[in-house]
Protein backbone atom coordinates (compact mmCIF):
# COMPACT_ATOMS: atom_id res chain seq x y z
CA UNK A 1 0.00 0.00 0.00
CA UNK A 2 1.41 3.42 -0.95
CA UNK A 3 2.49 5.45 2.04
CA UNK A 4 1.78 9.15 1.45
CA UNK A 5 3.18 10.48 4.74
CA UNK A 6 5.65 8.76 7.05
CA UNK A 7 6.31 9.59 10.71
CA UNK A 8 8.95 12.20 9.92
CA UNK A 9 6.78 13.95 7.33
CA UNK A 10 3.77 13.98 9.69
CA UNK A 11 5.87 15.63 12.38
CA UNK A 12 7.30 18.28 10.03
CA UNK A 13 3.86 18.90 8.50
CA UNK A 14 2.32 19.61 11.92
CA UNK A 15 5.19 21.95 12.82
CA UNK A 16 4.60 23.80 9.55
CA UNK A 17 0.86 24.09 10.25
CA UNK A 18 1.60 25.41 13.74
CA UNK A 19 3.72 28.17 12.15
CA UNK A 20 0.95 28.92 9.64
CA UNK A 21 -1.60 29.20 12.43
CA UNK A 22 0.58 31.70 14.31
CA UNK A 23 1.36 33.65 11.18
CA UNK A 24 -2.26 33.97 10.24
CA UNK A 25 -3.67 34.73 13.68
CA UNK A 26 -1.12 37.16 15.11
CA UNK A 27 -1.35 36.59 18.83
CA UNK A 28 -2.52 33.37 20.35
CA UNK A 29 -4.65 34.63 23.23
CA UNK A 30 -7.93 34.00 21.45
CA UNK A 31 -6.98 30.63 19.97
CA UNK A 32 -8.35 27.26 21.05
CA UNK A 33 -7.98 23.82 19.45
CA UNK A 34 -10.88 21.36 19.15
CA UNK A 35 -10.10 17.91 17.75
CA UNK A 36 -12.80 15.73 16.20
CA UNK A 37 -12.83 12.21 17.63
CA UNK A 38 -11.07 9.90 17.10
CA UNK A 39 -7.88 10.99 15.35
CA UNK A 40 -8.47 14.73 15.30
CA UNK A 41 -7.88 14.73 19.06
CA UNK A 42 -4.24 13.57 19.13
CA UNK A 43 -3.50 15.84 16.14
CA UNK A 44 -4.96 18.83 18.05
CA UNK A 45 -2.81 17.94 21.07
CA UNK A 46 0.30 17.73 18.90
CA UNK A 47 -0.47 21.11 17.36
CA UNK A 48 -0.86 22.58 20.86
CA UNK A 49 2.56 21.18 21.73
CA UNK A 50 4.09 22.52 18.50
CA UNK A 51 2.67 26.00 19.22
CA UNK A 52 4.06 25.87 22.76
CA UNK A 53 7.48 24.91 21.39
CA UNK A 54 7.41 27.98 19.17
CA UNK A 55 6.19 30.67 21.57
CA UNK A 56 5.69 29.06 25.02
CA UNK A 57 1.97 29.71 24.93
CA UNK A 58 -0.56 27.08 26.02
CA UNK A 59 -3.53 26.88 23.68
CA UNK A 60 -6.58 25.26 25.35
CA UNK A 61 -7.49 21.97 23.68
CA UNK A 62 -10.79 20.08 23.59
CA UNK A 63 -12.31 16.95 22.04
CA UNK A 64 -15.54 16.84 20.06
CA UNK A 65 -17.66 13.75 19.29
CA UNK A 66 -19.97 14.49 16.38
CA UNK A 67 -22.03 11.27 16.40
CA UNK A 68 -25.19 12.91 17.78
CA UNK A 69 -25.06 15.43 14.91
CA UNK A 70 -24.52 13.02 12.01
CA UNK A 71 -26.90 13.45 9.08
CA UNK A 72 -27.08 9.73 8.38
CA UNK A 73 -27.85 8.65 11.94
CA UNK A 74 -31.53 7.76 11.66
CA UNK A 75 -31.42 6.79 7.98
CA UNK A 76 -30.22 3.25 8.55
CA UNK A 77 -33.19 1.23 9.75
CA UNK A 78 -30.96 -1.77 10.39
CA UNK A 79 -27.90 -2.22 12.53
CA UNK A 80 -26.91 -0.92 15.93
CA UNK A 81 -26.35 2.76 16.65
CA UNK A 82 -22.84 4.14 16.36
CA UNK A 83 -20.92 4.42 19.60
CA UNK A 84 -21.02 7.82 21.29
CA UNK A 85 -17.93 9.07 23.03
CA UNK A 86 -17.41 12.00 25.31
CA UNK A 87 -17.22 15.57 24.14
CA UNK A 88 -14.79 17.45 26.37
CA UNK A 89 -14.44 21.17 25.81
CA UNK A 90 -13.24 22.45 29.20
CA UNK A 91 -13.31 26.15 28.25
CA UNK A 92 -15.82 28.64 26.88
CA UNK A 93 -15.66 28.94 23.10
CA UNK A 94 -17.41 32.34 23.16
CA UNK A 95 -15.38 34.96 21.25
CA UNK A 96 -12.54 32.48 20.67
CA UNK A 97 -10.93 31.63 17.38
CA UNK A 98 -11.53 27.90 17.20
CA UNK A 99 -9.17 25.70 15.23
CA UNK A 100 -11.24 22.65 14.35
CA UNK A 101 -8.94 19.68 13.71
CA UNK A 102 -9.57 16.43 11.84
CA UNK A 103 -7.38 13.82 10.20
CA UNK A 104 -8.98 13.47 6.75
CA UNK A 105 -11.24 15.89 4.85
CA UNK A 106 -13.44 13.96 2.41
CA UNK A 107 -17.17 14.63 1.80
CA UNK A 108 -17.29 17.48 4.33
CA UNK A 109 -20.23 15.95 6.19
CA UNK A 110 -18.25 15.37 9.39
CA UNK A 111 -17.22 19.04 9.37
CA UNK A 112 -20.83 20.15 8.81
CA UNK A 113 -21.84 18.11 11.88
CA UNK A 114 -18.90 19.50 13.88
CA UNK A 115 -19.87 23.09 13.02
CA UNK A 116 -23.42 22.47 14.26
CA UNK A 117 -22.08 20.88 17.44
CA UNK A 118 -19.66 23.74 18.11
CA UNK A 119 -22.36 26.38 17.69
CA UNK A 120 -24.32 24.63 20.47
CA UNK A 121 -21.42 25.38 22.81
CA UNK A 122 -21.41 29.12 22.21
CA UNK A 123 -20.58 31.79 19.67
CA UNK A 124 -16.94 31.66 18.61
CA UNK A 125 -15.39 34.67 16.92
CA UNK A 126 -14.25 32.45 14.06
CA UNK A 127 -13.80 28.78 13.21
CA UNK A 128 -10.86 27.66 11.08
CA UNK A 129 -10.41 24.15 9.75
CA UNK A 130 -7.17 22.16 10.04
CA UNK A 131 -6.78 18.77 8.34
CA UNK A 132 -3.81 16.48 7.98
CA UNK A 133 -5.00 15.13 4.61
CA UNK A 134 -7.43 16.55 2.04
CA UNK A 135 -8.49 13.75 -0.27
CA UNK A 136 -11.09 15.66 -2.33
CA UNK A 137 -14.61 14.50 -3.33
CA UNK A 138 -16.50 17.17 -1.38
CA UNK A 139 -20.29 16.85 -1.16
CA UNK A 140 -20.77 20.09 0.78
CA UNK A 141 -19.32 23.59 0.29
CA UNK A 142 -16.51 23.22 2.84
CA UNK A 143 -12.84 24.11 2.49
CA UNK A 144 -9.93 23.67 4.88
CA UNK A 145 -7.84 26.65 6.06
CA UNK A 146 -4.74 24.57 6.79
CA UNK A 147 -3.95 21.37 4.87
CA UNK A 148 -1.11 19.00 5.72
CA UNK A 149 -1.14 17.33 2.31
CA UNK A 150 -3.50 17.25 -0.64
CA UNK A 151 -3.84 13.63 -1.73
CA UNK A 152 -5.72 13.00 -4.99
CA UNK A 153 -7.76 9.80 -4.58
CA UNK A 154 -10.48 7.87 -6.34
CA UNK A 155 -13.74 7.23 -4.44
CA UNK A 156 -12.94 3.51 -4.27
CA UNK A 157 -9.76 4.17 -2.31
CA UNK A 158 -9.56 4.75 1.40
CA UNK A 159 -7.10 6.96 3.25
CA UNK A 160 -5.85 5.45 6.50
CA UNK A 161 -4.29 7.75 9.05
CA UNK A 162 -2.36 5.91 11.76
CA UNK A 163 -1.22 7.83 14.83
CA UNK A 164 0.98 6.56 17.63
CA UNK A 165 -1.54 7.58 20.33
CA UNK A 166 -4.27 5.42 18.75
CA UNK A 167 -2.61 2.94 16.41
CA UNK A 168 0.93 2.55 17.74
CA UNK A 169 2.63 4.14 14.71
CA UNK A 170 2.62 7.35 12.62
CA UNK A 171 1.76 6.79 8.97
CA UNK A 172 -0.75 7.83 6.32
CA UNK A 173 -1.44 5.31 3.57
CA UNK A 174 -3.87 4.82 0.71
CA UNK A 175 -5.61 1.45 0.42
CA UNK A 176 -7.92 0.01 -2.23
CA UNK A 177 -11.22 -0.95 -0.67
CA UNK B 1 -30.16 -4.34 21.04
CA UNK B 2 -33.59 -5.93 21.10
CA UNK B 3 -36.56 -3.95 19.82
CA UNK B 4 -37.87 -3.11 23.29
CA UNK B 5 -36.56 -2.60 26.81
CA UNK B 6 -39.03 -4.52 28.95
CA UNK B 7 -36.63 -5.76 31.62
CA UNK B 8 -32.97 -6.19 32.44
CA UNK B 9 -33.18 -9.65 30.87
CA UNK B 10 -33.46 -7.94 27.46
CA UNK B 11 -29.87 -6.72 27.78
CA UNK B 12 -26.67 -8.69 27.45
CA UNK B 13 -23.78 -7.81 29.74
CA UNK B 14 -22.10 -5.99 26.84
CA UNK B 15 -25.26 -4.02 26.17
CA UNK B 16 -25.50 -2.97 29.83
CA UNK B 17 -21.96 -1.56 29.59
CA UNK B 18 -22.86 0.06 26.27
CA UNK B 19 -25.83 1.84 27.90
CA UNK B 20 -23.65 3.03 30.81
CA UNK B 21 -20.84 4.21 28.52
CA UNK B 22 -23.29 6.02 26.25
CA UNK B 23 -24.89 7.66 29.31
CA UNK B 24 -21.45 8.87 30.32
CA UNK B 25 -21.20 10.75 27.02
CA UNK B 26 -24.80 12.00 27.26
CA UNK B 27 -24.24 13.51 30.67
CA UNK B 28 -22.05 16.25 29.26
CA UNK B 29 -25.02 17.66 27.28
CA UNK B 30 -26.61 18.82 30.56
CA UNK B 31 -23.58 21.09 31.17
CA UNK B 32 -23.91 22.95 27.85
CA UNK B 33 -25.50 26.36 27.39
CA UNK B 34 -27.80 24.76 24.78
CA UNK B 35 -28.90 21.48 26.33
CA UNK B 36 -30.13 19.88 23.14
CA UNK B 37 -28.77 17.72 20.33
CA UNK B 38 -30.61 17.03 17.04
CA UNK B 39 -30.26 13.24 17.24
CA UNK B 40 -33.92 12.15 17.46
CA UNK B 41 -35.29 14.92 15.27
CA UNK B 42 -38.57 13.81 13.71
CA UNK B 43 -39.09 10.90 16.11
CA UNK B 44 -42.25 10.82 18.17
CA UNK B 45 -42.23 9.42 21.69
CA UNK B 46 -45.42 8.81 23.66
CA UNK B 47 -45.20 8.73 27.44
CA UNK B 48 -48.11 6.62 28.61
CA UNK B 49 -48.37 6.80 32.38
CA UNK B 50 -51.03 4.78 34.17
CA UNK B 51 -49.57 5.49 37.58
CA UNK B 52 -48.61 8.74 39.24
CA UNK B 53 -44.96 9.61 38.68
CA UNK B 54 -43.02 12.82 38.97
CA UNK B 55 -39.42 11.73 38.75
CA UNK B 56 -39.57 9.07 36.07
CA UNK B 57 -41.98 10.91 33.78
CA UNK B 58 -40.11 14.20 34.05
CA UNK B 59 -36.81 12.41 33.56
CA UNK B 60 -38.00 10.64 30.39
CA UNK B 61 -39.53 13.83 29.05
CA UNK B 62 -36.38 15.87 29.61
CA UNK B 63 -34.28 13.08 28.06
CA UNK B 64 -36.56 12.99 24.99
CA UNK B 65 -36.53 16.76 24.60
CA UNK B 66 -32.75 17.00 24.94
CA UNK B 67 -32.51 14.54 22.04
CA UNK B 68 -34.99 16.67 19.99
CA UNK B 69 -37.75 14.03 19.88
CA UNK B 70 -41.38 15.18 19.77
CA UNK B 71 -42.93 14.08 23.01
CA UNK B 72 -46.47 13.54 24.07
CA UNK B 73 -47.66 12.80 27.59
CA UNK B 74 -50.79 10.82 28.22
CA UNK B 75 -51.87 10.99 31.84
CA UNK B 76 -54.47 8.36 32.26
CA UNK B 77 -56.68 10.27 34.70
CA UNK B 78 -57.75 12.62 31.87
CA UNK B 79 -57.80 10.07 29.01
CA UNK B 80 -60.32 7.66 27.52
CA UNK B 81 -59.15 5.00 29.94
CA UNK B 82 -61.52 6.47 32.51
CA UNK B 83 -64.28 5.77 29.97
CA UNK B 84 -63.44 2.08 30.11
CA UNK B 85 -61.06 1.54 27.18
CA UNK B 86 -58.80 -1.51 27.57
CA UNK B 87 -55.00 -1.19 27.57
CA UNK B 88 -54.78 -3.11 24.27
CA UNK B 89 -57.27 -0.79 22.58
CA UNK B 90 -55.54 2.31 23.89
CA UNK B 91 -52.25 0.93 22.60
CA UNK B 92 -53.67 0.13 19.13
CA UNK B 93 -55.10 3.64 18.87
CA UNK B 94 -51.82 5.27 19.84
CA UNK B 95 -50.01 2.95 17.44
CA UNK B 96 -52.33 4.06 14.62
CA UNK B 97 -50.83 7.54 14.96
CA UNK B 98 -47.39 6.04 14.22
CA UNK B 99 -45.20 7.01 17.16
CA UNK B 100 -41.65 5.65 17.16
CA UNK B 101 -41.47 4.78 20.83
CA UNK B 102 -43.86 4.31 23.72
CA UNK B 103 -42.69 4.70 27.31
CA UNK B 104 -45.16 2.98 29.60
CA UNK B 105 -45.71 2.92 33.35
CA UNK B 106 -48.51 0.66 34.55
CA UNK B 107 -49.73 -0.77 37.86
CA UNK B 108 -50.00 -4.27 36.35
CA UNK B 109 -46.93 -6.41 35.87
CA UNK B 110 -46.56 -7.37 32.20
CA UNK B 111 -48.41 -4.40 30.69
CA UNK B 112 -45.35 -3.36 28.63
CA UNK B 113 -45.04 -6.96 27.38
CA UNK B 114 -48.63 -6.81 26.10
CA UNK B 115 -47.80 -3.60 24.24
CA UNK B 116 -44.64 -5.18 22.88
CA UNK B 117 -46.71 -7.93 21.25
CA UNK B 118 -49.24 -5.64 19.57
CA UNK B 119 -47.11 -2.58 18.73
CA UNK B 120 -44.43 -1.98 16.12
CA UNK B 121 -43.20 1.03 18.10
CA UNK B 122 -40.28 0.49 20.45
CA UNK B 123 -41.56 -0.08 23.99
CA UNK B 124 -39.70 1.10 27.08
CA UNK B 125 -40.85 -0.15 30.46
CA UNK B 126 -40.91 2.75 32.92
CA UNK B 127 -42.12 0.50 35.74
CA UNK B 128 -44.74 -2.27 35.60
CA UNK B 129 -46.50 -3.24 38.82
CA UNK B 130 -44.27 -5.29 41.11
CA UNK B 131 -42.20 -6.61 38.19
CA UNK B 132 -39.41 -4.41 36.75
CA UNK B 133 -38.13 -0.88 36.37
CA UNK B 134 -35.10 -1.37 34.12
CA UNK B 135 -34.07 2.27 33.59
CA UNK B 136 -33.98 2.80 37.38
CA UNK B 137 -31.59 -0.14 37.77
CA UNK B 138 -29.43 1.20 34.94
CA UNK B 139 -29.18 4.64 36.52
CA UNK B 140 -28.41 3.05 39.88
CA UNK B 141 -25.62 1.01 38.29
CA UNK B 142 -24.36 4.15 36.56
CA UNK B 143 -24.26 6.03 39.87
CA UNK B 144 -22.48 3.16 41.63
CA UNK B 145 -19.95 2.77 38.84
CA UNK B 146 -19.21 6.48 38.90
CA UNK B 147 -18.42 6.45 42.61
CA UNK B 148 -16.74 3.06 42.92
CA UNK B 149 -15.22 2.83 39.40
CA UNK B 150 -16.52 -0.76 39.21
CA UNK B 151 -19.47 -2.93 40.21
CA UNK B 152 -17.86 -6.37 40.24
CA UNK B 153 -17.09 -7.51 43.79
CA UNK B 154 -18.95 -4.71 45.61
CA UNK B 155 -21.24 -5.46 48.51
CA UNK B 156 -24.58 -3.82 47.72
CA UNK B 157 -27.24 -3.92 50.44
CA UNK B 158 -30.88 -3.26 49.60
CA UNK B 159 -33.23 -2.60 52.54
CA UNK B 160 -36.96 -2.04 52.75
CA UNK B 161 -40.16 -3.17 51.08
CA UNK B 162 -38.64 -5.88 48.91
CA UNK B 163 -41.91 -7.61 48.09
CA UNK B 164 -43.61 -4.78 46.21
CA UNK B 165 -40.47 -3.38 44.66
CA UNK B 166 -39.84 -3.47 40.91
CA UNK B 167 -36.68 -1.47 41.62
CA UNK B 168 -35.41 -4.42 43.68
CA UNK B 169 -36.10 -6.96 40.93
CA UNK B 170 -34.37 -4.97 38.21
CA UNK B 171 -31.45 -4.14 40.49
CA UNK B 172 -30.95 -7.73 41.61
CA UNK B 173 -30.92 -8.94 37.99
CA UNK B 174 -28.52 -6.23 36.89
CA UNK B 175 -26.14 -6.13 39.85
CA UNK B 176 -25.73 -9.89 40.15
CA UNK B 177 -25.06 -10.04 36.39
CA UNK B 178 -22.27 -7.50 36.79
CA UNK B 179 -20.75 -9.46 39.66
CA UNK B 180 -21.89 -7.53 42.73
CA UNK B 181 -22.56 -9.32 46.02
CA UNK B 182 -26.18 -8.37 46.74
CA UNK B 183 -27.58 -8.47 50.30
CA UNK B 184 -31.18 -7.67 51.17
CA UNK B 185 -32.94 -7.05 54.45
CA UNK B 186 -36.51 -6.26 55.43
CA UNK B 187 -39.42 -7.57 57.49
CA UNK B 188 -39.99 -11.29 56.71
CA UNK B 189 -43.49 -10.41 55.48
CA UNK B 190 -41.95 -8.18 52.83
CA UNK B 191 -39.30 -10.59 51.52
CA UNK B 192 -40.35 -12.31 48.28
CA UNK B 193 -39.77 -16.07 48.15
CA UNK B 194 -36.99 -17.42 45.97
CA UNK B 195 -34.67 -14.41 46.13
CA UNK B 196 -31.80 -16.72 47.14
CA UNK B 197 -32.06 -18.47 43.80
CA UNK B 198 -30.75 -15.29 42.19
CA UNK B 199 -27.65 -15.47 44.36
CA UNK B 200 -28.91 -12.89 46.83
CA UNK B 201 -28.04 -13.04 50.54
CA UNK B 202 -31.20 -12.54 52.61
CA UNK B 203 -30.84 -11.38 56.23
CA UNK B 204 -33.48 -10.43 58.75
CA UNK B 205 -30.86 -8.34 60.55
CA UNK B 206 -30.23 -4.98 58.94
CA UNK B 207 -27.02 -4.68 60.94
CA UNK B 208 -25.60 -7.85 59.39
CA UNK B 209 -26.73 -6.83 55.92
CA UNK B 210 -25.21 -3.35 56.19
CA UNK B 211 -21.90 -4.45 57.74
CA UNK B 212 -19.01 -3.42 55.46
CA UNK B 213 -21.36 -2.55 52.60
CA UNK B 214 -20.00 -0.44 49.73
CA UNK B 215 -23.47 0.65 48.69
CA UNK B 216 -26.73 0.86 50.68
CA UNK B 217 -29.93 1.23 48.71
CA UNK B 218 -33.10 2.08 50.63
CA UNK B 219 -36.49 1.15 49.18
CA UNK B 220 -39.72 3.00 49.82
CA UNK B 221 -42.44 1.50 51.96
CA UNK B 222 -45.17 1.27 49.31
CA UNK B 223 -48.28 1.81 51.35
CA UNK B 224 -50.43 2.11 48.21
CA UNK B 225 -49.64 -1.50 47.33
CA UNK B 226 -50.07 -2.90 50.85
CA UNK B 227 -53.42 -4.55 51.31
CA UNK B 228 -52.63 -6.16 54.61
CA UNK B 229 -50.71 -5.70 57.83
CA UNK B 230 -47.11 -6.37 56.91
CA UNK B 231 -45.64 -4.81 60.06
CA UNK B 232 -47.13 -3.33 63.25
CA UNK B 233 -46.51 0.37 62.65
CA UNK B 234 -44.38 2.79 60.64
CA UNK B 235 -42.71 3.83 63.88
CA UNK B 236 -41.72 0.28 64.67
CA UNK B 237 -40.55 -0.21 61.11
CA UNK B 238 -38.24 2.76 61.45
CA UNK B 239 -36.72 1.38 64.66
CA UNK B 240 -36.10 -2.04 63.10
CA UNK B 241 -35.23 -1.25 59.48
CA UNK B 242 -34.88 2.52 59.14
CA UNK B 243 -31.51 3.84 57.96
CA UNK B 244 -30.00 5.89 60.74
CA UNK B 245 -26.59 7.44 61.15
CA UNK B 246 -25.65 4.69 63.64
CA UNK B 247 -26.45 2.00 61.07
CA UNK B 248 -24.59 3.80 58.29
CA UNK B 249 -21.52 3.70 60.56
CA UNK B 250 -21.46 -0.11 60.25
CA UNK B 251 -20.91 0.11 56.49
CA UNK B 252 -17.59 0.95 54.80
CA UNK B 253 -16.37 4.51 55.50
CA UNK B 254 -16.83 5.46 51.83
CA UNK B 255 -20.32 3.95 51.60
CA UNK B 256 -22.87 5.63 49.34
CA UNK B 257 -26.55 5.78 50.30
CA UNK B 258 -29.11 5.53 47.52
CA UNK B 259 -32.90 5.82 47.31
CA UNK B 260 -35.01 5.62 44.14
CA UNK B 261 -37.54 8.10 45.55
CA UNK B 262 -40.00 9.26 46.59
CA UNK B 263 -38.62 9.10 50.13
CA UNK B 264 -40.64 8.57 53.27
CA UNK B 265 -38.47 10.52 55.68
CA UNK B 266 -38.57 9.04 59.15
CA UNK B 267 -39.93 5.71 57.83
CA UNK B 268 -37.24 3.97 55.78
CA UNK B 269 -34.64 6.70 56.02
CA UNK B 270 -33.66 9.30 58.61
CA UNK B 271 -33.43 12.86 57.25
CA UNK B 272 -29.94 13.10 58.69
CA UNK B 273 -28.92 10.22 56.37
CA UNK B 274 -30.93 11.32 53.33
CA UNK B 275 -29.29 14.76 53.42
CA UNK B 276 -25.93 13.51 54.70
CA UNK B 277 -22.54 13.58 52.96
CA UNK B 278 -22.70 9.94 51.75
CA UNK B 279 -26.14 10.41 50.17
CA UNK B 280 -26.12 10.30 46.34
CA UNK B 281 -29.90 10.48 46.03
CA UNK B 282 -29.97 13.67 43.96
CA UNK B 283 -27.12 12.43 41.77
CA UNK B 284 -29.30 9.43 40.95
CA UNK B 285 -31.96 11.82 39.68
CA UNK B 286 -29.45 13.77 37.57
CA UNK B 287 -27.96 10.56 36.17
CA UNK B 288 -31.46 9.29 35.33
CA UNK B 289 -31.74 11.81 32.50
CA UNK B 290 -28.40 10.75 30.95
CA UNK B 291 -29.21 7.04 31.25
CA UNK B 292 -32.64 7.51 29.66
CA UNK B 293 -31.09 9.53 26.83
CA UNK B 294 -28.74 6.60 26.25
CA UNK B 295 -31.60 4.09 26.20
CA UNK B 296 -33.69 6.22 23.82
CA UNK B 297 -30.71 6.73 21.51
CA UNK B 298 -29.71 3.07 21.45
CA UNK B 299 -33.26 1.79 20.92
CA UNK B 300 -33.83 4.27 18.07
CA UNK B 301 -31.35 2.35 15.92
CA UNK B 302 -31.97 -0.93 14.16
CA UNK B 303 -32.79 -3.97 16.26
CA UNK B 304 -32.10 -7.69 16.01
CA UNK B 305 -35.74 -8.30 15.11
CA UNK B 306 -35.83 -5.90 12.11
Amino acid sequence: MPVVLDADRISRTLTRIAHEILERNRGVDELALVGIRTRGVPIAKRLARAIRDINRHDVPTGALDITLYRDDLMRHAVGPQPLIRKTEIPFSIDDKKILLVDDVLYTGRTIRAALDALIDFGRPKAIQLVVLVDRGHRELPIKADYVGKNVPTSPTQSVQVHLTEVDGRDEVEITES
Amino acid sequence: MKKDLLGIGDLTEDEIHLVLDTAEAMREIAQRPIKKVPTLRGKTVVNLFYEPSTRTRTSFEIAEKRLSADTLNIAVAVSSVVKGETLADTARNIEAMAPDMIVIRHASSGAPHLLSRICRSRIINAGDGMHEHPTQALLDAFTIREHKKKIDGLKVTIVGDLLHSRVLRSNVLLLTRLGAEVWVSGPPTLVPVGLERHGVHVSSSIDEAVADADVVMMLRIQQERMHGAFFPSLREYFFTFGMTKARVARAKPDVIIMHPGPMNRGVEIDSEVADGPYSVILEQVANGVAVRMAVLYLLAGGSEED
